[in-house]
């Protein structure tokens, strides 16, 4: 279930979306070739994607809110009024077939879609408050409360403390190199991976194996303190090992973080989260508790997906 | 009955493919073959021509000198009692040396023909000697002094003996004296050391590419002054700032096709603007640095721009994610792993510029230029020019100096060459 994709998953992601004609995926599934009765079923479930989202999207004391949340690329509407509420110190998944634009929304938390010219969001996110979109917000200073990792592990050729030094370093947040030696410890602590490096801080990051090069872009992106952490498949390059010691570092890391996690896989998703959206088409379909979502999910769409019927 | 099918298929495949696996390694075979056949002729041509190359030019390297006994004496030195160590006849003294080496010719013709065996310059070593040693003043030393460029030529075998007379650039007397002085041990083949510390001259035993080497160098250093930075700056801008719409494709165009543009044109535009709108003096390193910057600017923009491509996109995503600005991520992570393409695109930039001659024709650096430059607007040549203007000289001793210039470029070429290899070793970086 877990799907490998090149580099940079993003790009080629929209590439894929705008060849594919929306509703492509699901009139063909990747299935054996469906009989016709199943076929029209399909397109049935499908005509009930009416964009309203069913479950809870509010929660209690929200993080991040996000209202009514259009995006396009271009002529492609790739998000289509999703409303959704993230809950401080706590995991939330996306989870959806390919292309149903979870890391879309991922990447419009912290507005790394401003780096796509033809990308334009509408609607509204706050982060505490505070609308993220709004022009006296610079970016910059958004990403340094927003902090994400990314599918692939993309440590800088840098040295291994010189990675994890360098959110602190362009934002000043070490008054000298002491301080900077504590943050470097204590994030390369927290990621769970100072007992493997403590000897090699100063080799370079991609040396580590996969694992621990990811391990090494998470203390990276804790290094800089930040509210929230967007995890991007972070798992879909890694072996199983390298996988649950991730898995235990985000349930670890949820205690002081709300964390958003995109995920091709069901078991991660059910394991890691406390909260978990369904996305499919653009639209958010269902929005609810783990628990409720593997058990009893309410939305046809959503169950079709978690039983294997698709995805 | 599905079974069976499967069978007859897979079988059908098998078949097929071992039919044409004999037809795609004779395509295999053909075009290694092929490969190889386009390596060798590149090698051996290179082969011929380095081989013509230094066959020609390696003489170059040695120059023949004739050792005579001077007496320095004070009546020519100091005629009027006082030294005139600048300004005093050497050339005589030369004279009388010769003529005491061969007491028997007192001919006036017969002996001008004989002062002709050693170079006009030879006045100019003495004149060094004593400047050295004052004390030689009165005192009789052997001194070597450059032979003449025939003298050379038939030294080094350029010249055939038994050529009718009329048609050799040397009599049959002076044949008799230069073999005498053979006899009596007085040639000398020594290193031509004036080959690279003289400037350009009439006189093939004179002449020398220090003027050119250094107008080179001077070029070369407004060149890569100029152009580095601008198409570095140009290529980050287009490839990471610039919006990517029509405007940006049309600039793109035009980049690539300037870098197609006949180096002459260049040449022309300098002309129009460097020489007579801003009023440069002509035949400046500085002038032909400010046209070779405009020709290699276009190449350096296309290498670096492909260079930051290359960079992966992950790495500014990761830049970005932890909240680097955009002019950060530029600095801090796509320069330094853009930095050795960059530099390889300069290096290949730098080495055509060096080749470069006909913008330089037009921009007044093809003329006669004997003294050095000492800076970057005093005139100069460049070695491509200097090739061509000895190669269109008449002397024999101008071949071999062609060629030997020619050696020089290519050595000064082989070291920016073997430059931008460690450069590019040193900050190349893995990701």
């Amino acid at each position: 279930m877990t799907e490998l994709k090149p580099i940079g998953g993003d790009p080629d992601k929209r590439t894929e979306m705008a060849a594919a004609k929306p509703g492509d995926r699901d009139e063909t599934p990747r299935t054996a070739v469906p009989k016709t009765a199943t076929r029209r079923r399909q397109l049935e479930e499908i005509s009930e994607l009416t964009g309203k989202t069913v479950g809870h999207v509010r929660c209690k004391e929200p993080l991040i809110v996000a209202e009514k949340v259009n995006v396009f690329y271009g002529e492609l509407h790739a998000i289509k009024d999703v409303t959704l509420e993230i809950a401080n110190r706590q995991v939330i998944a996306l989870i959806g077939p390919s292309g149903c634009g979870k890391s879309t929304f991922l990447r419009c938390l912290n507005r790394m879609n401003d780096s796509i010219e033809s990308a334009r969001v509408t609607g509204r996110i706050t982060l505490d408050d505070q609308d993220i979109y709004s022009r006296d917000l610079d970016p910059v200073a958004l990403r340094a409360r927003v902090g994400i990792v990314f599918q692939k592990p993309n440590p800088f050729p840098k040295s291994i403390y010189d990675n994890v030094a360098y959110g602190p370093r362009i934002h000043g947040l070490a008054a000298d190199r002491a301080e900077l030696d504590e943050i470097v410890y204590s994030s390369l602590e927290r990621a769970g991976l100072l007992k493997e490096v403590r000897d090699r801080l100063d080799e370079p990051g991609t040396g580590l194996s996969g694992g621990q090069q990811q391990r090494l872009c998470i203390a990276r992106t804790i290094a800089v303190n930040p509210e929230v952490i967007l995890m991007d498949e972070p798992c879909s390059a890694l072996d199983p090992i390298a996988t649950a010691r991730i898995e235990d570092l985000i349930d670890e890391l949820s205690e002081n973080y709300a964390i958003v996690i995109v995920t091709h896989s069901m078991q991660q998703a059910a394991r890691v989260s406390r909260r978990v959206a369904y996305f499919h088409l653009g639209m958010l379909v269902e929005v609810d508790d783990t628990d409720r979502i593997f058990t009893n999910p309410q939305h046809k769409l959503t169950e079709n997906y978690i039983t294997g019927r698709f995805g | 009955m599905k079974a069976r099918a499967a069978e007859l298929s897979t079988r059908g495949t098998r078949k097929a493919v071992e039919a044409g696996l004999g037809r795609r390694h004779r395509k295999e075979t053909l075009f290694h073959m092929f490969g190889l056949l386009a390596t060798a002729v590149g090698i051996v041509f290179l082969g011929i021509f380095f081989f013509s190359l230094i066959s020609k030019g390696a003489s170059a390297f040695t120059q023949t000198f004739i050792e005579l006994e001077i007496e320095f004496s004070e009546e020519v030195l100091a005629p009027g009692g006082e030294p005139d160590l600048q300004y005093a006849d050497y050339d005589a003294l030369v004279r009388d040396a010769l003529w005491r080496e061969f007491p028997a010719v007192t001919d006036r013709r017969e002996r001008r023909e004989l002062t002709r065996l050693v170079s006009a310059a030879a006045g100019y070593r003495l004149r060094d000697a004593i400047a050295e040693n004052p004390d030689l003043l009165g005192a009789r030393q052997r001194v070597s002094v450059p032979a003449s460029a025939d003298i050379d030529m038939l030294a080094k075998g350029n010249i055939d003996r038994n050529q009718a007379a009329a048609q050799r650039p040397l009599s049959d007397r002076q044949l008799h004296w230069i073999d005498s002085l053979a006899e009596r041990g007085r040639l000398q083949t020594k290193f031509n050391a004036a080959l690279f510390t003289n400037g350009d001259s009439r006189e093939p035993e004179l002449a020398g590419i220090q003027g050119a080497l250094l107008g080179s160098f001077y070029m070369l250093i407004v060149t890569i002054a100029l152009s580095f930075p601008l198409g570095v700056a140009a290529a980050i801008y287009l490839e990471e700032f610039a919006p990517k719409n029509r405007w940006a494709d049309l600039i793109e165009v035009n980049i690539n096709n300037l870098a197609a543009v006949p180096s002459i044109v260049f040449g022309l535009l300098g002309l129009a603007v460097f020489i007579n709108w801003i009023g440069i003096p002509r035949s400046a390193p500085l002038v032909g640095g400010l046209v070779l910057a405009l020709l290699t600017l276009p190449v350096i923009i296309i290498a670096s721009r492909a260079a930051i491509k290359s960079v992966p996109p992950s790495i500014r995503e990761a830049a970005l994610g932890v909240g680097a600005s955009r002019m950060q991520v530029v600095f801090h992570h796509v320069l330094p792993l853009a930095l050795p393409g960059m530099l390889t695109g300069a290096i290949i930039g730098m080495s055509r510029a060096l080749g470069e001659t006909a913008p330089l024709l037009m921009i007044g650096m093809v003329a006669f230029i004997v003294d050095p430059p000492s800076g970057f607007t005093d005139p100069a040549t460049a070695l491509p020019v200097q090739i061509f203007l000895w190669a269109d000289s008449p002397e024999r001793a101008f071949a071999e100096r062609t060629s030997a210039a020619i050696i020089v470029l290519l050595a000064f070429l082989l070291v920016m060459n073997l430059a931008a290899i460690i450069m590019r070793k040193r900050f190349a970086r893995q990701w």
